[in-house]
């Protein structure tokens, strides 16, 4: 089978396997709605305070919902053996595992970044800079679900697996968080942009070589 | 240096809670950290 | 060889204790000087007082806390390719004490930033990657502590220890560029105080101690994981 023609089977069935999990992917999305939505309620109401805190907190609440989403990533291949098959199957599992990163993405977290400049002007902030901080996400969620795609598949198996990831992969999140939130409040101030989307691509060029390596290393551990 | 008595030694100059803080937690972590792992 | 004789968690068990001794001797004869120097021989800083003398555990903890946990990442690697079981416990000891490294460093920031400061916490860029640190470090010792299976915990966990060394420059960076950002709430720790040479001296001799304890301590760690691991295998009990 051709890279090209795995990767795509690959991510069809992905993609039909969504389709089986709607409410779970819905479930995440209205999980970014909800906390994002909290904030207003526990800083209070006033535009002014709101727009400060706006683009960290939309940044967070897709942190989070990404997060959350891990757990989809591979246990359901593991608990079915779909993923034993996947190793078996003799096809290079690095690539396996950037479409399903890729699908993963795709199906949970590309919504979020969608809606995200509608929550961003619910903070006030401008529509220019809502767009930038939806551009930011766009580059930035990828970097997520691909360093969480390393914990994900470190904690397959594990007991209190969905905390465990959550204590493995946060500090990594946080480089990724500081220029996508930095992107954000730059454009929010009218200054230069490039900078940060020039780190943020740096990023996910990094992450796009690395994370699938270890990643699969880490399943062919958890399968062995 | 001169402390000139015990009391100026534990005093620090004003900073006794502050020095003495990080140096009996030191301490203290470290016993711990050798009790943790004696050997019966 | 008589080198990789020692490889081997057996004939490692009773070197590791002389090891031990060894190192607690050196660690208290370069400790009791660096403390005497450090106590009796520094003079007063004329700008911080005596709040200053923090520093000869503070930077050696600090230091020790980034050093052990590039060691660590190194025999967890080492583990994983050569599939050597001592290396992989080697780095499973290195973890509780880099982790005690990483917490007082943080410990005796906060009562040296208190009296020079006057705030227990800053989000500098050094003590929020030292934070950032003891997370790492946690999570090291949490994924190991879930898994049952102490070769795929050695396994697991030397992975994550490599992302994590691949990251700490990463994060030191992003958070130092973040942190002079927002000027408003850092302040200047590079001003440490005009190190006299007694200072100086007093402070490696420290470091030095805190380096010799790491290993001694780290030593009785891996006797203790050897005998928790090879409990059935026999030969611990001759």
């Amino acid at each position: 089978m051709s890279s090209r023609s795995l990767f795509l089977a690959v991510l069809l069935r992905e993609f039909k396997i969504s389709l089986t999990q709607k409410t779970d992917i819905a479930t995440i999305f209205f999980f970014f709605l909800i906390v994002a939505s909290l904030f207003p309620f526990a800083v209070g109401p006033d535009t002014g305070s709101l727009r400060t805190v706006g683009p960290g907190v939309v940044w967070v609440a897709a942190l989070l919902s990404s997060l959350l989403a891990l757990h989809r990533m591979f246990e359901g291949d593991f608990i079915d053996g779909s993923l034993e098959q996947f190793l078996l199957s003799g096809e290079p599992l690095v690539l396996i595992v950037v479409s399903k990163i890729f699908a993963h993405w795709l199906f949970t977290t590309l919504p979020i970044v969608i809606l995200s400049p509608f929550v961003g002007m619910q903070f006030g902030i401008s529509s220019e800079a809502s767009w930038i901080m939806a551009l930011t996400l766009l580059i930035g969620t990828p970097v997520l679900s691909l360093i969480g795609s390393v914990g994900a598949a470190l904690t397959l198996g594990v007991r209190s697996g969905a905390a465990l990831t959550a204590l493995l992969i946060l500090p990594l999140y946080i480089p990724v968080l500081i220029f996508g939130v930095g992107g954000t409040v730059a454009a929010l101030q009218g200054v230069e942009t490039t900078g940060h989307f020039s780190i943020l691509l740096a990023f996910l060029c990094l992450s796009l070589a690395l994370c699938p390596l270890a990643t699969s290393a880490a399943l062919k551990i958890a399968l062995e | 240096m001169e402390w000139g008595s015990l009391q100026n030694f534990i005093d620090m100059g004003g900073y006794g809670l502050y020095v003495w803080g990080s140096y009996l937690v030191t301490l203290f972590a470290i016993a711990i950290e050798i009790f943790s792992l004696r050997e019966k | 060889m008589r080198f990789w004789k020692y490889s081997t968690p057996q004939n490692f068990y009773p070197a590791a204790k002389k090891i031990a001794a060894v190192f607690f001797v050196l660690a208290l004869c370069f400790g009791i000087p660096g403390l005497y120097i450090g106590f009796f021989v520094a003079p007063t800083d004329h700008q911080q007082g005596e709040a200053y003398r923090i520093i000869f555990i503070h930077v050696p903890a600090a230091w020790m806390s980034m050093f052990i946990y590039v060691v660590m990442a190194f025999w967890a690697a080492v583990g994983l390719i050569l599939n050597t079981r001592l290396s992989s416990m080697l780095a499973q000891a290195l973890a509780p004490t880099g982790a005690l490294m990483t917490f007082l460093a943080l410990w005796t920031g906060a009562f040296w930033g208190r009296p020079t400061w006057g705030t227990w916490w800053v989000w500098d860029a050094r003590l929020t990657s030292e934070l950032v640190l003891l997370f790492l470090y946690v999570g090291f010792i949490a994924l190991r502590a879930s898994i049952e299976d102490p070769r795929r915990a050695d396994k697991a966990s030397a992975i994550l220890a490599i992302v994590g060394v691949v990251n700490v420059p990463i994060i030191y960076f992003s958070v130092k560029w973040w942190n002079t950002l927002h000027q408003g709430a850092s302040v200047s720790l590079t001003k440490a105080p005009s190190m006299a040479s007694d200072m100086l001296l007093g402070m490696l001799l420290m470091a030095l101690s805190f380096w010799m304890y790491s290993i001694a301590v780290s030593m009785l760690r891996v006797r203790k994981i050897i005998r928790d691991r090879e409990r059935n295998s026999g030969w611990l009990n001759n």
